[in-house]
């Protein structure tokens, strides 16, 4: 087996100086060489200024993080040199323009390459300029041939005309030439894959899912970092057939895919948890009027506005106390982009069978980070079940919408169809929708209809895959953790390996239903356990021990905003394995 | 029509009977809806209209229970929330015809950034609000629509708040159809009625349909003498200022009719191209084609 190729890129710079084009280009000819592929984009909320760090990580394995270590460090900017030399360890590069740019004291070993871009460019005016000439650099400390880095800008540029393409292609080659002549390449070359991969980030991985699974009306409020499913959205609508509306705000949006859902259609929206807030009470409705309709909130750092381009899993407790009363609703936090996108059929399928809302918790990280994937992994025709659901024909008059039923599950007519005339209504109404507060208030009605919708979710965790636990189960330490944490754990336990600390895994993607018995059998097994999660207060702990009953021995939380990177946990781990701590914070050495 | 109780539906409406829901209103004696709700059945057989051809939403409220009195099919939603989902449902299937109704407070309190948008967006629904100044269900507070001075239980001294006028802002806002009705003028508001639904676009019936419980101030009485027809005025229906001048009279003339049509302006679902063959969204198959498939995953690679 080939020895493992693992190689991360960062560039860093202010908002506006273009850090994402040349990112997206290497990104490209990365993946187009079958590289496996993570990238994680640090910013802020501004449009202009502030700091940029864009971290992309390369391997001809599979990645499931953005990794712990740099080796190329691209400096757009001088703050960025400032900010993040240190970080560079022996066999490092780091790449700047030399006439705007004065490079501090690196550690030993590291390789400074300083780029006269003014010499290379003939005094350009063009203000990005740096970027491309930065890609020349980096193809030849690559090892790559010149000719890869000209077919990836003919991509990007032949649509701004041969002009544009002709200039970007005469720096880059000058800036590769330059680093030919004075700069040492990295010893080993990129490597290709087996196949050519592609690139999405999660966001589009979830508005794709949808695409699958049959989502014919979206809609949404622009927010952070949920826009990317709009943007993927509004690009496809019409090739699609997909009503995809902006709206005035997040409660209209949920009341919108609530009513689109009732005529038959399928429909989703997705927002950050400042909107979900505005949505709570429309997912109590939809649950209430028995219409299945999909939300997704990609969590942000909070609470209230908190900071809208940094990472959290705090929303956990958010999105189970959304809206007031009983209801049965379905909630699962995918793992990765790929899961991501394959949560959301499978959701609408369990929403429509069921017919209730369905919540998908993503985050920052998942959502816009930007990752490679097979595409032949994808079921983009996934089976498609849309439960009890009455379409055409016609009825005598008797229809009840709400029939109380075995299994709690009542035929849905959608509106249209002859003879079966009815109503649905956000009150407590009897089996045939009439509002019971309309009649008389009947305890026994009200009970009976709280007891068939509850009925419904009997049984129901058996519907889904039960947690199950990765790696070897006489392992020292198990580490749980849901949603977004998965790959980044997966690493940790790879590191603590070596380390000679043996560590399984226990990831949760669906919080509702919550395999109460597995996960109790699972972790009554373990010798040590410890909790990963990415907020403050063990939201997930918390909920965890209220299904279970169970304690865990030990903690690592991260909550400044930045995801964990691997080595966050495997220092957690460590401190705890000692017992020097049960409740780990790991500190954050990237500042961005 | 002896012996048929209001359980059986009549899949082929020939009376206004045939619109009765399933239960009979629960509205105070004397209120205007009632006057509102028999409009209503009465334009839907004038116009032909079948119950399942028809989705009435409401928000909460008193009048927000119409959708239960009334025989099509409905949904009785969130409090302001009912113009949001009846546009999901019209887009999702617009070969329903959708029917808005409600009152002041779930309209243009609670729901007022959805009354702004859409009649911006010109959702070809047909919004009724039946409009008693009041807040009902709630036991009698200050509506966005109340006089100003009103002394209601919460606001025990006399409001000190202008008046929404919901004519002239339905116009700004872009609405369509925008007309006003009494409910002490059944053959008069039937008509607007009538109208709103054949409008292709956003249409507002605004109805002062008086509160005999919590509203004394501006109760059946009050009405009768003051509204004066705008067909009997010399109304420009197409010059929106004169519209905007005529709706903010309050006084000893109080219009009723259409102050305002804009016959020219498409529909939003009319300028949506995805809507233009194919029939309603909820009939089209889900899932997507082999050559659907290929596109999404070409523009990834």
């Amino acid at each position: 087996m080939a020895k493992q190729f693992d190689f991360a890129l960062a560039i860093g710079g202010a908002a506006g100086q273009g850090v994402a084009t040349p990112g997206m280009i290497l990104a490209r000819i990365f993946s187009r060489r079958g590289l496996h592929l993570n990238a994680y984009n640090a910013y802020q909320s501004i449009v202009r200024g502030g700091h940029i760090f864009l971290t992309v990580r390369i391997s001809n394995d599979k990645v499931y993080s953005h990794g712990d270590k740099l080796d190329m460090l691209i400096c757009l900017n001088q703050d960025t040199m400032d900010r993040h030399l240190h970080l560079m360890e022996a066999g490092g590069r780091v790449a700047f323009n030399s006439d705007t740019v004065t490079p501090g004291k690196a550690a030993d070993g590291v390789q400074i390459c300083p780029i006269p871009v003014k010499e290379l460019t003939g005094g350009s005016r063009n203000k990005v300029i740096q970027n491309t000439v930065a890609l020349g650099v980096i193809t030849f400390m690559l090892g790559l041939d010149f000719q890869v880095l000209d077919n990836a800008l003919a991509l990007q540029f032949s649509r701004k005309g041969q002009e544009v393409l002709d200039e970007n292609v005469g720096v880059a080659r000058a800036g590769y030439e330059y680093a030919k002549a004075h700069f040492q390449s990295f010893d080993e070359s990129v490597p290709n894959g087996a196949k050519p991969l592609a690139l999405w980030t999660g966001n589009q991985a979830l508005a794709m899912g949808g695409a699958a699974a049959g989502v014919k009306f979206y809609s949404a409020y622009p927010m952070a970092p949920s826009t990317g499913v709009l943007h993927w959205m509004a690009q496809n609508a019409r090739e699609l057939d997909i009503m995809v509306r902006q709206c005035e705000d997040e409660i209209a949006v949920a009341n919108m895919i609530i009513g689109a859902a009732h005529t038959g259609v399928r429909s989703m929206c997705a927002t950050s948890g400042g909107g979900f807030a505005l949505m709570t009470e429309a997912v109590g409705a939809a649950a209430m009027m028995e219409i299945p309709a999909v939300f997704i909130n990609v969590q942000r750092a909070g609470p209230s506005t908190g900071v809208p381009t940094k990472t959290e899993q705090g929303d956990l407790w958010q999105v189970l106390g959304a809206s007031q009363g009983d209801f049965e609703r379905f909630i699962a936090a995918p793992w990765n982009a790929l899961d991501a996108f394959n949560t959301i059929p499978e959701m609408f399928n369990l929403c429509d069978k069921h017919q209730c809302p369905g919540i998908v918790m993503s985050d920052l990280l998942i959502s816009e980070g930007t990752f490679s994937f097979d595409a032949d992994d994808l079921n983009m025709q996934p089976a498609i079940d849309r439960g009890e659901m009455i379409t055409e024909g016609t009825a005598n008059g008797d229809y009840m919408r709400y029939k109380d039923t075995e299994s709690g599950i009542s035929p849905r007519a959608i509106p249209g169809i002859e003879g079966y005339v009815h109503v649905v209504a956000t009150d407590e109404h009897d089996q045939d929708g009439v509002l019971i507060s309309d009649e008389y208030t009947n305890p026994h009605k009200r009970r009976r209809m709280v007891e068939k919708r509850a009925r419904k979710f009997a049984g129901v965790d058996k519907a889904m895959v039960a947690p199950s636990l990765e790696g070897p189960a006489d392992a020292e330490v198990t580490l749980i953790g849901w949603g977004s944490t998965y790959g980044v754990i997966k690493e940790a336990i790879a590191q603590l390996k070596n380390e000679g600390i043996t560590a399984n895994h226990l990831q949760i993607k669906w919080i509702v239903p919550f395999h109460s018995q597995q996960v109790t059998e699972i972790v009554t097994a373990a010798k040590k356990t410890i909790i990963v999660e990415n907020n403050y207060s063990g939201q997930f702990f918390r909920y965890m021990r209220s299904e279970t009953g169970l304690k865990v021995d030990g903690h690592i939380r991260k909550y400044d905003g930045e995801p964990f990177m691997p080595h966050h946990i495997v220092d957690g781990v460590k401190e705890q394995m000692v017992g020097n701590t049960d409740h780990f914070v790991p500190h954050q050495e990237i500042m961005v | 029509m002896d012996g048929i109780i209001t359980h059986d539906l009549v899949v082929d409406p020939q009376s206004v009977d045939d619109f009765k829901g399933k239960v009979d209103p629960d509205w105070c004696p004397g209120c205007g809806d009632y006057g509102v709700l028999n409009c209503l059945r009465r334009a839907c057989v004038d116009l032909g209209l079948k119950p399942h051809e028809i989705l009435t939403i409401s928000g909460i409220g008193c009048s927000s229970n119409f959708p239960g009195f009334f025989n099509s099919f409905g949904m009785h939603t969130l409090h302001g929330r009912a113009l949001a989902v009846a546009t999901g449902a019209k887009l999702a299937n617009h070969e329903l015809t959708v029917i808005v109704t409600g009152g002041d407070g779930d309209g243009f309190g609670i729901g007022g950034n959805h009354f702004t948008h859409t009649a911006r967006r010109n959702v070809d629904l047909t919004y009724i609000v039946m409009d008693n100044q009041i807040y009902g269900l709630t036991t009698g507070q200050l509506s966005p629509t109340s006089i100003k001075g009103m002394k209601t239980k919460s606001t025990p001294f006399g409001s000190v708040e202008p008046t929404y006028n919901p004519i002239t802002s339905a116009i700004m806002n872009g609405a369509t159809f925008v007309a006003r009705g009494f409910s002490g003028d059944v053959k008069h508001l039937s008509m607007l009625m009538q109208m709103a639904i054949r409008h292709k676009g956003f249409s507002l019936v605004q109805v002062y349909s008086p509160c005999p419980t919590f509203n004394h101030d501006n109760d059946f009485k009050f009405f009768k003498t003051r509204v004066k027809k705008l067909e009997d005025a010399d109304h420009d229906t197409s010059d929106w200022k004169t519209a905007c001048e005529k709706a903010m009279e309050w006084g000893d003339t109080i219009y009723t009719g259409l102050f305002f049509q804009n016959k020219k302006a498409e529909a939003l679902g009319d300028l949506e191209p995805i809507l233009d063959k194919g029939g309603p969204l909820c009939n089209r198959p889900l899932g997507l084609s082999d050559k659907q498939v290929d596109g999404i995953i070409a523009r990834m690679m």
